[in-house]
């Protein structure tokens, strides 16, 4: 044979290759840095004239050029909140549902209908919440709330349609597919010996659920509401179209506020908007970035634990 | 009749656990030599330093020699991509390409290194598929995919599929294991053809096969070579007490 | 406690959880059937096809947002799609190290980043130097695209069985050439389902857009001028005042969610075909 019977390796394909594969994987390490970069430098204008102060008043005068993020800040976590309330229930329900209880036949399609909530743009959900739900809530839950639960502040003063309680349930439609499908996975992961073991004892199906998985599956579920709560918090459209946009604090779920993502969302593009304006709603953008980055470096902490021991299992 | 491979001091990790102490061991040419033990013994990761693929996997580390015709495989700057083509393998479980043809399949090897020649192709394609003894049997479907074969017929497309890159070893570990009798003793018929022109090694927990088709016998025990001789010889008159408890079937 | 007792509490679960499922498709059906009544009125031809006519006139369409649409989803997929394949092979065939992890874990933060926040450096980035543009729109979407395509990907070449790696190597093929001739091509449609979901999930992003494509009512005039998109037509067309502008909002809206369902459920056959 004239060909030496091996080469010596020399520069090779392999080595291109991963070389450039490693650089976009370094890319979103990039991606990340620039995003964050980017807010906190467009924001320092607004930190150097208010400081720790644009946390805590809750003035937000663009005229005067006075601006306090307060409100966005109540009105974020209070809708937000409001959404969990309605939306954990729920969504473990759903997630026990389908992944203990219902037939066979009905899991794949009945989690593939919630899962496509999520699909449905927000602009639309928003579109829908205008013009069906604001108007249902206004005629028909709010005036028993008022009613019959009237004596708390929370349920007092005029319902117009836009407010903190319609925000909170149209987020609560926008969590649910998140954390139920997360719980759901969460839910399946419990191992099979740990149901057999409640089942040759003799328990029932919602038993065994509550017995066996549900302690097991804890941490899980935790995270999953996490994520739910990363979801609402940076949810932008739907919320900025029934809230109401008024920059507010006040006790009744009834009237109407503002939060952090709707404010940018709305008040960008005025087309007035000074430099020291335009600042402060990205500041009020870092904020809700840096927000939501420990929410979800928070719930996959947790999520993550759970599907990691799993996988390692299998 | 001359030594094809030679391993000296081969000695293989898998992390901490010490997966193969001391080997020496020589493979002459054109025979068949098998490779029987319990599983988990090492035999599995013996054939794989024999062309380097152990060290895919990861926390695998190797150290000894291992000479092919005189030369080192593991020696620095070698090219383990030069090595895995002269000395091919046919795995386990057949695992031919499923997003490829028949055709496309066996003719991988040489198209993914650079051989654009139709004429060449095609005729390496039918003379490895005859060497397989599957030429008969899918001549008219060379454009079907690989996957829609029965799992016998699977295992010797990928014995072609190993041939068309023309090895001059072919490693086979455990080639009949997924599979059922009839399949099974095709290709033992098939690697007694093959061994006019290569240089075979088997792993195989099978000890009828073993005896069937192997020329030579190494016989291994948690990660040590234990013995190795003629077949004829490891099979009626083992020198070593474990081998012969291993093949009377007091364990494994 | 009676065993009856104990199978009634079963039941009332299994109905309670039951009903959990119903109060959550709820919402879903309601929208899908309003957009559909109040949508179809709305769409002709003359609606996908013309320009929008000032408040007052008769007729016009969303013609242009249509058209922008596709323009800054394009943009987004040649900038988003690349790079978070090509992140997505590293990850998965070079990725178990710890560098490797750190770049997953940052795309999944990254994964759950406000949409908003992506609009805002899609402005302080783009718009503050080259002004509002489809390119700016595009990049800001392509933000929110990376790490999903990124950890579909992932996940779609992890199941690819090691034998086949195993078998390529073993004939003599280098492994970049293994991982882009067997690994990939054997992993295609769980890429492809990832970047149609993660396609489908930007075509109704509102906020980015807002803060960088901005809207133009006439027709796109080249990617580096403003340009309009059906999602932030309908939301002009739903906050104005105007009913006919209302009923303009529920035609768009009717067009952005069958093109979305359609990626979403087209992504359903795809992976149903394999498994």
């Amino acid at each position: 044979m004239d060909r030496p019977k091996f080469r010596l390796s020399k520069l090779s394909g392999d080595l291109i290759f991963k070389t450039v594969v490693g650089l976009f994987a370094f890319g979103i390490i990039v991606l990340a840095f620039l995003l964050f970069r980017e807010l906190f430098i467009a924001s320092s204008l607004s930190r150097n004239a208010f400081g720790a102060g644009f946390l805590t008043t809750s003035t937000w005068d663009p005229v005067k050029e006075v601006f306090g993020a307060l409100p966005f800040i109540f009105g974020t976590l209070v809708s937000s909140l409001l959404a969990l309330l309605i939306a954990v229930p729920l969504s473990l329900g759903i997630a026990i549902f389908l992944s203990e209880l219902a037939p066979e036949k009905l899991r794949t399609p009945l989690s593939f209908i919630i899962e496509l909530l999520a699909a449905v743009p927000s602009v639309i959900i928003g579109l829908w919440g205008i013009f069906i739900l604001a108007p249902f809530i206004r005629d028909y839950l709010a005036p028993p709330l008022s009613t019959y639960l009237g004596f708390l502040p929370l349920f007092q003063g005029p319902m117009y349609g836009p407010s903190m309680l319609t925000g909170g349930v149209i987020l609560a439609i926008m969590v649910i597919p998140i954390t139920s499908s997360v719980s759901k996975e969460v839910i399946m992961t419990v191992p099979i010996q740990q149901r057999e073991a409640a089942l040759a004892l003799g328990a029932t199906g919602w038993e065994t659920t509550r017995i066996a998985v549900i302690p097991y599956a804890r941490s899980g579920i935790f995270g999953a509401v996490i994520l739910g709560f990363g979801r609402a918090v940076g949810e932008t459209m739907a919320v900025t179209m029934v809230i109401g946009n008024s920059p507010h604090i006040s006790a009744s779920l009834f009237s109407p506020s503002y939060t952090m993502a709707s404010v940018i969302a709305n008040e960008f593009l005025e087309t007035a908007a000074s430099k020291l304006y335009i600042s402060s709603l990205i500041e009020v953008g870092f904020l809700l970035l840096v927000v939501s980055v420990i929410i979800n470096i928070a719930a996959r902490i947790l999520v993550w634990k759970l599907l990691k021991v799993e996988r390692g299992a299998a | 009749m001359q030594n094809k491979i030679t391993v000296e001091t081969l000695n293989a990790w898998f992390g901490t656990n010490h997966a193969l102490k001391n080997i020496n061991l020589s493979f002459q040419e054109n025979r068949i030599t098998a490779i029987i033990g319990p599983s988990g013994c090492g035999k599995s990761t013996f054939i794989r330093c024999l062309n380097r693929m152990h060290e895919v996997v990861r926390g695998a580390k190797v150290s000894g020699k291992v000479l092919v015709d005189g030369k080192d495989i593991y020696e620095r700057d070698i090219d383990p991509v030069d090595i895995r083509r002269c000395i091919g393998m046919v795995f386990q479980k057949p695992n031919p390409f499923p997003t490829m043809s028949i055709y496309d399949n066996v003719a991988a090897g040489l198209k993914l290194n650079g051989m654009k020649d139709k004429k060449i192709l095609d005729k390496t394609v039918e003379e490895s598929l005859k060497k397989a003894a599957l030429w008969d049997e899918v001549k008219n479907d060379l454009n079907k995919s690989g996957v829609s074969l029965s799992g016998g017929q699977q295992q010797r497309l990928c014995i072609a599929r190993a041939l068309a890159v023309e090895p001059e070893i072919i490693l086979f570990d455990e080639p009949c294991s997924a599979l059922d009798p009839i399949s099974t003793s095709r290709i033992e018929d098939l690697m007694i053809e093959l061994k006019e022109k290569y240089t075979i090694v088997i792993v195989t927990h099978n000890m009828q096969q073993a005896a069937r088709v192997s020329d030579y016998t190494a016989f291994f025990l948690y990660g040590e070579l234990i013995e190795f001789g003629e077949t004829n010889q490891i099979f009626k008159k083992p020198k070593e007490k474990s081998t012969e408890d291993y093949i009377v079937g007091r364990f494994g | 406690m009676k065993w009856n007792r104990r199978k009634l509490i079963d039941r009332i679960m299994s109905f309670l959880t039951a009903a959990c499922v119903v109060v959550a498709i709820i919402p879903l059906l309601s929208i899908l059937y309003t957009v559909t009544i109040n949508g179809i009125s709305a769409i002709n031809l003359d609606f996908l096809t013309q320009l929008p006519k000032p408040e007052g006139e008769v007729g016009g369409g969303l013609g242009n947002a249509i058209q922008g649409t596709f323009i800054v989803v394009g943009i987004a997929c040649l900038i988003g799609l690349p790079v978070g394949i090509l992140a997505g092979v590293y990850l998965s065939e070079y990725g178990e190290n710890r560098f490797g992890r750190m770049v997953s874990f940052v795309a999944d933060v990254l994964a759950g980043t406000p949409s908003i926040a992506a609009g805002i450096f899609g402005y302080t980035f783009i718009v503050l130097y080259f002004g509002f543009s489809a390119i700016a729109g595009g990049a800001a979407l392509s933000v929110l695209m990376i790490p999903i395509v990124a950890r579909t990907t992932e996940e779609s070449l992890r199941l690819v069985s090691g034998s086949l790696r195993e078998a390529s190597l073993a004939l003599g093929i280098p492994r970049w050439k293994t991982i882009l001739h067997i690994v990939l091509s054997t992993a295609m449609s769980g890429i492809i389902t990832g970047a149609l979901l993660a396609i489908a999930r930007v075509s109704g992003e509102t906020a980015p857009l807002l803060l960088t494509a901005f809207g133009n009512p006439y027709w796109a005039a080249g990617i580096n001028k403003p340009i309009s998109t059906m999602p932030v037509q309908i939301y002009t067309y739903a906050i104005a005042p105007f009913p006919d502008w209302h009923a303009k909002a529920w035609g768009g809206a009717l067009v952005l969610i069958i093109l979305v369902l359609i990626l979403n459920i087209g992504v359903r056959f795809i992976t149903r075909k394999k498994y």
